[in-house]
């Protein structure tokens, strides 16, 4: 009855302890065809990908491949039938090559050793037909993100995948390196592999689609085709409200210099030469590149956090001293790291430690010992400025989404009473409503005369909420470009400014 | 390349490659300067006799530290190493006691093929290094506290046996010939010991590096969810490294007791430290996922030839002691150093 489809899911419903997260959703995937699956953080997306898996088991509804019913019992069942996922979290042994990777759990044997020489060619003729060019004898260390998700994807496909599922492929991929991803999706599809596609940006999924399906709140919303579809309409039924714009207006007016930095270069790799620029109070400059361009090697290095060969940064023309990042936060900086469960929360604690950590001592009395008190106000008060939504300031970080963890980071470090806020990937991983809040937040903190560094790999982003761009490629600044008078193109150009042929010869 | 690149290739670094290549080989330079003053001092530390010594002394130590570092290479370590080593070397002891010797554990005991004690004491460790993998893996105990109570545990058991004799609690000595001329004999002119441990190596190598099992092993150490996520059965791989540790074990200990001539419940005490610590500044890094065989020699050995050429300069045993502790800890934040370049 199903056999127009590849993969049916068909009325799942799952609970956690009561809490209905999949109300009767359904998802169809026609074979050679890529299929988004969208909704905001929380809408059921990856719970119906665990379901799918076998990683949880629904309580109700069924899953047909091919036009028969079945049911994974782990992700290693699902990989034996065909279907596989790339997870966004890349779980790979780093430590290990390429092939080693490729095959783990099923390596060919020759006598009681592995045979490393079928494992070696099936993993050539493999990235043949993808169109990867790696050495399969390389360690993933020595890799990129992007080439590491490439060797993931060509994993997946090496099971002889009929679907593959990509959560957000492309969160930590640039503009060039999504593209090759997508080369491999066309080969894919016209192999006649199903491919759901799941993603935040709205500009891929219009470029790749073919049919679009949205969750809501555990909701099934509706599967259209994207020629049906417009950016809006996918907001609307993600959202289920009107979103004017994806971006608030910039009401920050930029004033004179803040900081300058000149001359900044990092001893260690990978390496920052030289960057210099300016900074102007209440600015919101952007930082644009590609993966491994420096860009979050650049506001370490600002932050003290990196080991620096040579540079100096001024506030207000007096020089500064940012060696360590304690001397940087009593110098009024702070730093939002790229990766927010690295770095950036402590999971096990709660939202009042998360707060209050990097502030701490400013909660000592005159005996040495903290104040509850007034660290539980300044939590509280974060909580209604920002509107984070939790029960209450007790909850532990881990169970909150992830714009409200990240609001609670931000949080923390306005605690400390920053004065220049480097923001490395604020919005990343986090869904478009609570994107547009996060904006309104640091184009408000400039408004009040904070000066501001985002670095995004989202062009659209810093297009949207910055005043200027600074544009850096392999280690260096390539340019410095005004936000209104920009476009995509220039600034992708300029990305590619110093890529060398070392670089090349890597890929 | 050749020779001429190399030559070429070291002197066109910058200072910052050359600080690079001090740090990352830095332990080395520091082992081979103690190595080189104690040389300096007692010049006729190098001989064969001493060389001989050296790789004689490092061989059952060099088999219990592959057995430690597949542990390692999972993240975890082994504290019970050194207790089970003395039970096997008390079981291998008391199974093969000179028939006229007078104070026999078993006084009626007849004269039993080599490797029958062998593989009783095996047997013993084995199980109980398999339990430590078990309870690793099934309650997801750090290796630590489980291989803890298995320290204490075995010590229990073994004093128990060790007092069941027939002697009651004394050493066990007087071994028979053949287990000894076997285990501190020699072949060819190289001693037995050195032999076992290079075949051992050659085992070892294949395991780690060719078979399933030691990819696997590896898998498991770099990154557990990958494995698991592909299908490598994690609790299987975890026991089968914990067994081939207690082999190991079994081995070294049932060679110990024939080395040192006797056998008692405090044989092994504290080999744990020595085995480790040799892993650690072999490169085998306590992040897990790596090491290799060759690291583990080179642990062993200049841990060994350190010592050694301590003893045979006259250092009190104390001084011993500061100087590799202080190799151990500078090994391994000079090994941690490699891999964050960060600071």
């Amino acid at each position: 009855m199903h056999e127009e489809y590849l993969l049916s899911i068909k009325d799942v419903c799952k609970s956690f302890s009561g809490v209905k997260v999949l109300k009767n959703v359904c998802l169809n995937i026609k074979a050679g065809t890529v299929h988004s699956l969208m909704g905001e953080n929380g809408a059921g997306k990856s719970t119906l990908m665990k379901c799918l898996f076998g990683i949880y088991k629904q309580d109700s509804g069924e899953f047909f491949l091919d036009g028969e019913a079945f049911n994974f019992t782990d992700p290693k069942h699902a990989l034996e039938n065909g279907v596989s996922m790339v997870h966004q979290e890349l779980n790979q042994v780093t430590k290990r090559t390429i092939s080693d990777n490729i095959w783990l759990g099923r390596y060919p044997t020759k006598g009681p050793f592995v045979d490393e020489k079928k494992m070696y060619n099936d993993t050539m003729a493999l990235f043949k037909r993808l169109n990867i060019h790696l050495d399969p004898r390389t360690r993933l260390d020595k890799l990129s993100v992007s080439q590491r998700q490439m060797v993931e994807i060509a994993k997946a496909v090496s099971y002889d995948a009929k679907v593959i599922v990509l959560d957000e492929p492309t969160s930590s991929l640039t503009a060039h390196e999504v593209e090759m991803l997508f080369d491999i999706m066309k080969v894919l599809k016209n192999e006649g592999v199903g491919i759901v596609y799941i993603s935040h940006k709205m500009e891929e999924i219009f470029e790749v689609s073919d049919e679009v399906t949205v969750l809501r709140d555990g909701f099934y919303i509706g599967t259209e085709d994207i020629a049906n579809l417009t950016m809006e309409k996918i907001v609307n039924m993600m959202v289920g409200r009107e979103l004017e714009d994806r971006f608030p207006p910039k009401e920050n007016v930029p004033g004179d210099v803040h900081m300058a930095v000149k001359n900044l270069s990092t001893r260690y790799a990978p390496e920052v030469h030289d960057v210099n620029f300016e900074l102007k109070r209440g600015e919101i400059l952007g930082v644009a590149g590609l993966v491994g361009a420096g860009r979050t090697e650049m506001v370490e290095a600002l932050f003290g956090a990196r080991t620096l060969k040579s540079g100096e940064i001024y506030i207000d023309g007096k020089k500064i001293d940012n060696s360590t990042p304690n001397k940087a936060i009593k110098n009024h900086f702070a730093l939002l790291t790229e990766e927010r469960r690295e770095t950036g929360i402590y999971p096990v604690a709660d939202i009042t430690f998360n707060s209050t950590i990097s502030n701490i001592k400013s909660y000592k009395n005159r005996l040495g010992y903290l104040v509850d008190k007034k660290m539980k106000d300044d939590t509280d008060e974060q909580i209604r400025a920002m509107r984070i939504k939790t029960p209450n300031r007790r909850e532990k970080i881990r169970s909150l989404s992830g714009g409200n963890q990240q609001k609670v980071i931000i949080g923390r470090w306005l605690l400390t009473d920053p004065d220049i806020l480097l923001l490395d990937e604020p919005t990343r991983g986090i869904d478009v409503g609570a994107k547009y809040e996060i904006y309104q937040l640091i184009i408000n903190l400039a408004k009040r005369g904070k000066s501001i560094i985002v670095v995004s790999s989202e062009m659209p982003e810093l297009l949207g909420i910055t005043n200027r761009i600074m544009v850096m490629s392999n280690g260096r600044v390539s340019g410095i470009v005004n936000t209104d008078e920009t476009t995509q193109t220039e600034i992708f150009n300029l990305s590619a400014k110093y890529l060398n042929n070392t670089r090349e010869a890597e890929v | 390349m050749s020779s001429e690149n190399i030559v070429k290739k070291l002197f066109t670094k910058s200072t910052d490659e050359w600080k690079e290549l001090l740090i990352n080989n830095a332990i080395y330079i520091v082992v081979a300067a103690i190595i080189l003053f104690i040389v300096i001092r007692e010049p006729s530390f190098v001989s064969v006799p001493v060389f001989r010594n050296i790789l004689t002394q490092s061989s059952v130590r060099l088999i219990l530290a592959y057995g430690v570092a597949g542990i390692i290479i999972l993240q975890g370590t082994d504290l019970s190493l050194g207790r089970l080593v003395g039970f096997a070397a008390v079981v291998s002891g008391s199974l093969l006691q000179r028939p006229d010797y007078a104070n026999r554990f078993f006084p009626d005991l007849q004269a039993l093929p080599l490797f029958v004690p062998l593989l009783i004491a095996m047997v013993v460790t084995i199980v109980l290094s398999a339990i430590n993998g078990w309870v690793v893996a099934q309650f997801k105990i750090h290796p630590f506290l489980a291989t803890m109570g298995m320290m204490i545990t075995a010590y229990g058991i073994l004093s128990i046996y060790f007092a069941s004799g027939a002697p009651g609690p004394q050493p066990i000595g007087g071994f028979d010939n053949r287990y000894t001329d076997f285990v501190i004999g020699t072949t060819l002119g190289i001693p037995n010991l050195v032999i076992y441990a290079a075949l051992t190596s050659v085992v070892i190598w294949f395991l780690w590096n060719k078979t399933t099992f030691g990819k696997n092993m590896y898998a498991v150490g770099g990154n557990p969810e990958a494995a698991k996520v592909s299908g490598v059965n994690v609790m299987i791989t975890t026991i089968l490294v914990y067994i081939l540790a207690g082999a190991l074990y079994g081995i070294g200990g049932f060679l110990e007791a024939a080395r040192i001539g006797s056998a008692n419940n405090g044989t092994g005490f504290g080999y744990e430290l020595d085995a480790i610590a040799a892993c650690v500044v072999g490169g085998i890094s306590f992040s897990g996922g790596i090491g290799k065989v060759s690291g583990a020699i080179i642990g062993v050995l200049m841990f060994t030839i350190i010592s050694y050429g301590m003893t045979f300069m006259g250092l009190d045993m104390y001084y011993q002691y500061i100087i590799k502790g202080i190799i151990i800890v500078a090994a391994v934040s000079l090994d941690t150093k490699k891999y964050l370049k960060k600071s």
